[in-house]
């Protein structure tokens, strides 16, 4: 069963999501990567805002291989980045702007699911590797900005349509998909360490 | 034109058509063994993963784009023959292909300063992209190309293991280098290992050992046991596709193995994520190339 979802969402809706659910996407989603987390983060302490209003949207990890055609922009191939790597600004970030969906790959920790569950978002996961077939849900590029930090770290702003198949690993009640495999993995480590 | 001039443009067509079929088209022994995967799994949220996976190979197909965003940084591997007449300039007419690829959106610019972090916007930099250089006997040159991820990459290990600790330490960091990864490098992985030479000789070998194509074992049948079983092992792990729990967190484990000194027992750990790139093929001396990877 698949749950369709429209962006923006509000903070209601997202927490009816339970983590093991699996949903789609259809509307407004941005990307942003380790630099323009870093930017955004920077221009809030600043008092800054940044070039749009991420709140109620969906934010992907994702560094995508996009083409200039005449006046516009074409995503070509857009799969998820190795979430981690956002652990270090995510909690700040969800705080400061309310993003509400973040999908990317891999999994976060457990600092971004507690800002998850007191500001109520989730967290997808996206097959890794998969950037054809993100491509293909993506309606079109409703603008670009940060550019100068060079076209995987830019945030790309897109309309999509039924971006999926997306399973929510990080409910906004603490429920965390990756523990509970984490758990598991060390169960069998010990174990299989004890064969040797 | 000269026939140096001819040459030259023909190689540098094929390797642009080379990093395209690389990208966009992964090799069909990867595709049936993800599919063997597919299979093999129960767990419905680890289906679904290699059913996207198994999708989206098709998709990148049929819409002829490259199948992941991360195009990786690419790496070549030439055997040249003594008798191919043109040797000079192929680290030009590589560069040249990268960057012709990379303008038809065949790849995302990734090549950045190490320190300063500014992207070169062509995927070309000092030392990238990456080469290897092989003089064979012969008169034709064998390309190998191979378009190599951060997720994967960054999960690389080198343990210079005390030889005291022998097979065993050795199983013991495999393991420990697989559960520390978890789903980053982007499971089901080939995981390529290196034992033996020093340390940065045994991570060539991982490298080579993460390039072998599937399903191949090892021809040694100690080093052979060794795949079959750490295989084993580190499917029992239970990290699954992509992480989230599963049969499948390798497809395969490969091991190339150096002689080292009597004090010494590195390993050294490549992971190669389940989109196994590569594309490869042969030109002769009249410039005309044979695609050894891939039908045309």
């Amino acid at each position: 069963m698949e749950y369709r979802i429209k962006t923006p969402v509000s903070e209601e809706q997202v927490r009816r999501l339970r983590a093991g659910d699996m949903i789609s996407i259809d509307g407004l989603m941005f990307t942003a990567r380790d630099a323009a987390h870093e930017r955004a983060l920077e221009l809030a302490r600043r008092g800054e805002t940044p070039p749009f209003s991420f709140e109620g949207l969906a934010m992907f990890h994702c560094g995508p291989i996009a083409q200039r055609t005449d006046h516009d922009w074409t995503i070509i191939s857009a799969g998820p980045t190795t979430s981690s790597r956002m652990e270090m600004f995510e909690s700040d970030f969800l705080e400061k702007f309310k993003v509400r969906i973040i999908v990317g790959k891999g999994g976060m920790g457990t600092k971004t699911t507690e800002a998850m569950r007191k500001v109520g978002a989730v967290y997808c996961a996206f097959t890794g590797g998969a950037g054809a077939l993100a491509a293909a849900a993506v309606r079109r590029v409703t603008g670009v900005e940060w550019l100068d930090l060079g076209m995987p770290e830019a945030l790309w702003k897109m309309e999509v349509e039924r971006f999926g198949p997306l399973i929510v690993a990080i409910d906004a009640h603490g429920n965390n998909l990756y523990e509970v495999v984490a758990a598991n993995v060390k169960e069998n480590f010990s174990r299989l360490l004890k064969q040797i | 034109m000269t026939e140096d001039g001819y040459l030259s443009r023909s190689i540098g067509e094929t390797l642009v058509r080379l990093i395209g079929f690389a990208v966009i088209d992964l090799p069909r022994n990867v595709e049936h063994e993800l599919q063997k995967a597919l299979e093999n799994e129960t767990a419905e949220i680890a289906k679904e993963q290699l059913k996207a996976i198994l999708k989206n190979i098709q998709v990148a197909r049929k819409k002829h784009v490259p199948m992941c965003q991360d195009t990786g940084i690419l790496m070549f591997h030439l055997r040249v023959g003594e008798d191919f007449p043109l040797k000079a300039g192929l680290r030009e007419l590589i560069t040249e292909s990268v960057r012709e690829a990379t303008s038809r959106a065949l790849l995302r610019p990734n090549a950045v300063h190490p320190l300063n972090r500014t992207n070169s916007g062509d995927n070309t930099g000092s030392g990238v992209p990456f080469l290897e250089l092989e003089l064979v006997q012969g008169d034709t040159l064998e390309v190998e190309v191979y378009p190599k991820g951060a997720g994967s990459e960054n999960m690389s290990a080198l343990r210079m293991l005390n030889p005291g600790e022998g097979i065993k330490g050795l199983k013991r960091f495999v393991l420990e280098t697989v559960v520390g990864s978890g789903g980053k490098p982007c499971p089901p992985t080939v995981i390529g290992i290196g034992v033996g030479l020093c340390a940065d000789g045994v991570m060539k070998l991982a490298r080579k050992a993460s390039m072998r194509p599937l399903p191949h074992r090892s021809k040694d049948p100690t080093v052979e046991a060794l795949e079959r079983e750490l295989l084993s092992m580190v499917n029992e792990t239970g990290i699954g596709p992509m992480g989230l729990g599963g049969r499948t967190t390798a497809l395969t484990v490969n091991i190339e193995t150096g002689y080292t000194h009597t004090a010494e027992l590195p390993v050294g750990i490549i992971f190669q994520c389940w989109a196994a790139r590569r594309g490869s093929a042969r030109i002769h001396a009249s410039g005309r190339a044979e695609y050894l990877s891939h039908e045309v």
